[in-house]
């Protein structure tokens, strides 16, 4: 079993606040964590690998700063980190976020043995769009299961899994066949500690970095900004509503309570709820 | 298949027209999916060009009629056996079969589950860029899709474009756009398209989908009433839920209320909890917390009840009552009974 977790290094976006001065993004003193759907979908590899035997390697592209992520995954149980790291990887979308991902899980291939299963995160903090996994799924024909809730099973023989995906209406159970890339939802599993070991380990670990310079095939037109079909051509706070409030006098509560009902039954809400 | 390129002519003037894909499950197709259709009815007017639908699934010509109804000039139907559950494998195939055949310039789809795992593998195969979970769309002078989607916990809106490629992408969130009124007498053309996987072919299988009737949904909540430390306790949801079900709506809570354990953390509503937008909410013995506001303040109209003349809740809610919330929620659920109820019974 080889499985290959793939993790971003994020601003703890809940602590990004916005400068009221200047509507700016207030960086400073923003810790950087492991996007945290990731450890979820580090634990469920881990589970596997104790359960079954199986080389965990984690790879993420970032800056240098990164590798600090990797060593905590490390920590965790992880085997080996493998940081993508270059500046001309720098200001991907997600097309070629999982362009650089699906090469660096090929080499990891090449390097380590097959790939059974790849772990990611629903989605990130910061660009939040989930669309990375399907991006790498695609990239490497695999099948992909996302929005996982509960790995229910695993037959190694005969190389399925079944899964529970999480949908808005109800919850589908899902059989695929190996190898699969999988995203993790936070209810999948609850990520563990490090263990002493695992922090001794990652105290003298070194991730393994390679650059552009690392891969034979890398077309150098697919990467970075220049690889990036999508342009943020504008980013605003957007203004705080203005509204008069109306308030209902509550000097006699039985009063107030038809007060408001009339004064909603006079927007378009009746219309719009199908109110009569 | 690792880098992708587009296939053949890269003629991008060919691409002409908006393109709806269409969520349905068991026959039934999801709200956002006429909510897309209604905007994208707008901006295909703008571009001169016409609205398309796709619509996936088995037994499904009904909802490819629908779409008509619901504002499609040109809707693409496949129905076969083989896409009766949403599976990645062979929708994406349709899909992309219809995108390269007639070739839309804007492709949308519901930033739902299904809608993002799909989205995210079209636009890699393609390639093209995609925008997710856009909650404005427009279109320019140079036909240019402008999607927009809140960055940073909702702190911040940025607009995306895509130039290099074509058809332009976006997933779309629920409940952000108003579907056209039905209209039975509308025409259009459905054109049939041959689903060409055996089922042999696919390797995953859907064994079953348990539906969760008690499933929290707040994102497609029309009327949200939602409660904070002000309830006291545990039982004060029962006061809202009487509200919530005399409304037709859904009960959500601060986290002040969730982190003591009144009520299950799915029901957040914030920064750290779900950010919803219905027609109307009302914050009920909840402060304000811009970290509260920032998952609300959309919300078409808030109303707040508070005892607290102070409390900033006041400084975003359309009506404002001052007041104990003991007294005056069982006061409203009766008025909004006696008007609504001979109505429903109907
Ligand atoms: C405000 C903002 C809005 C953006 N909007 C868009 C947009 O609409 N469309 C678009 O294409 N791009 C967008 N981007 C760019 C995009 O977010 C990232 O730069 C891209 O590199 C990763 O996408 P994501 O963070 O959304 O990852 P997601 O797709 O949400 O990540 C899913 C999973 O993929 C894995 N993963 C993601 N990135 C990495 C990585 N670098 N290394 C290892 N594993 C990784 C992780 O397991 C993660 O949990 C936006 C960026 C910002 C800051
Ligand atoms: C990083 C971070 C993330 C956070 N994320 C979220 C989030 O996602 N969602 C969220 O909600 N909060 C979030 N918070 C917490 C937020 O800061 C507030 O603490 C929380 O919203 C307060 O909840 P509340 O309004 O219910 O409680 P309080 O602030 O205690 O307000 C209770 C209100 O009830 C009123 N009241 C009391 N009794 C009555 C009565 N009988 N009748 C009428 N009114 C009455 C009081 O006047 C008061 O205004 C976050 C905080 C942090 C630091």
């Amino acid at each position: 079993m080889h499985i290959v977790v793939c993790i971003k290094q994020v601003p703890d976006s809940r602590e990004i606040r916005i400068d009221p001065k200047t509507n700016t993004l207030i960086r400073q003193g923003v810790p950087a964590i492991v996007n945290y759907y990731d450890l979820h979908g580090l634990e469920e590899a881990l589970r596997i690998k104790d359960e079954f035997g199986a080389r965990v390697t984690v790879i993420t592209m970032g800056p240098p700063s990164a590798e600090k992520a990797l060593c905590q995954c490390v920590s965790m149980g992880a085997d080996e980190g493998v940081l993508v790291s270059d500046r001309a990887f720098a200001g991907a979308d997600t097309l070629a976020t999982s362009y650089v991902l699906a090469l660096t899980i090929q080499k990891a291939e090449d390097t380590w043995g097959p790939v059974d299963m790849i772990f990611c995160g629903k989605q990130t903090l910061d660009g939040d769009t989930g669309q990375v996994g399907p991006g790498i799924a695609c990239r490497l024909d695999m099948d992909q299961l996302t929005y996982v809730e509960l790995f229910e099973s695993l037959d190694i023989e005969k190389q399925e899994v079944v899964v529970r995906r999480h949908l808005e209406d109800g919850v589908e159970r899902v059989r695929a066949r190996l190898p699969v890339l999988i995203t993790a939802l936070d209810i999948l599993n609850r990520p563990r500690r490090a263990s002493l070991p695992g922090v001794l380990r990652a105290a003298r670990y070194k991730p393994i970095v390679w650059t552009t310079n690392d891969f034979s095939n890398l077309d150098r037109s697919k990467i970075g900004l220049k690889g990036s079909p999508t342009i943020v051509s504008k980013t605003w706070v957007p203004e705080p509503k203005q509204v008069n409030t109306e308030y209902v006098d509550s000097a006699n509560v039985v009063a107030a309570a038809t007060d408001l009902l009339n004064r909603l039954y006079a927007t378009e809400l009746p219309q719009k709820l199908g109110w009569s | 298949m690792i880098g992708l390129q587009p296939e053949g002519d890269v003629d991008w003037s060919m691409y002409r027209g908006i393109m709806v894909v269409v969520e349905q499950r068991s026959g039934v197709a999801k709200p956002v999916s006429w909510q897309l259709l209604g905007e994208a009815r707008r901006l295909a007017d703008k571009l001169d060009a016409p609205l398309m639908a796709l619509v996936m699934g088995q037994d499904v010509s009904h909802i490819a009629q629908q779409a008509i109804g619901y504002g499609a000039d040109i809707v693409y139907h496949a129905d076969a056996p083989e896409l009766k559950d949403y599976r990645t494998r062979p929708y994406s195939r349709v899909c992309l079969k219809v995108i390269k055949t007639y070739r839309p310039e804007i492709v949308l789809m519901g930033a739902t589950y299904t809608g993002r795992d799909l989205a995210g593998a079209i636009a890699t195969h393609l390639p093209t860029g995609l925008t997710a979970d856009s909650t404005q769309l427009d279109v320019d002078d140079e036909r240019l899709l402008l999607a927009s989607r809140p960055a940073f916990s909702e702190k911040m809106l940025a607009t995306i474009l895509c130039k290099q490629f074509k058809p332009q992408m976006a997933t779309v969130r629920a409940g952000v756009f108003q579907a056209l009124p039905y209209d039975e007498k509308r025409t259009g053309k459905i054109i049939a398209v041959h689903q060409d996987m055996h089922e042999n072919d696919i390797v995953t299988k859907v064994l079953e989908f348990v539906q969760d009737d008690n499933r929290v949904n707040l994102e497609d909540a029309q009327v949200i009433v939602a409660g904070g430390r002000g309830l006291g306790g545990p039982d004060g949801f029962k006061l809202l839920h009487e509200l919530a079900n005399v409304l037709g709506g859904t009960v959500a809570a601060s986290r002040a209320a969730t982190d003591l354990g009144w009520i299950d953390h799915a029901y957040q509503v914030g920064q750290t909890g779900t950010t919803v937008r219905p027609k109307l909410y009302f914050a009920i013995g909840i402060s304000g917390a811009v970290q509260h506001v920032v998952g609300m303040q959309n919300s078409d109209y808030i109303v707040a009840i508070n005892k607290d003349p102070n409390a900033p809740i006041f400084q975003i809610a359309n009506y404002g009552i001052v007041g104990d919330l003991f007294e005056i929620v069982p006061l409203l659920t009766k008025a909004f009974q006696e008007r609504l109820t001979p109505v429903m019974a109907r």
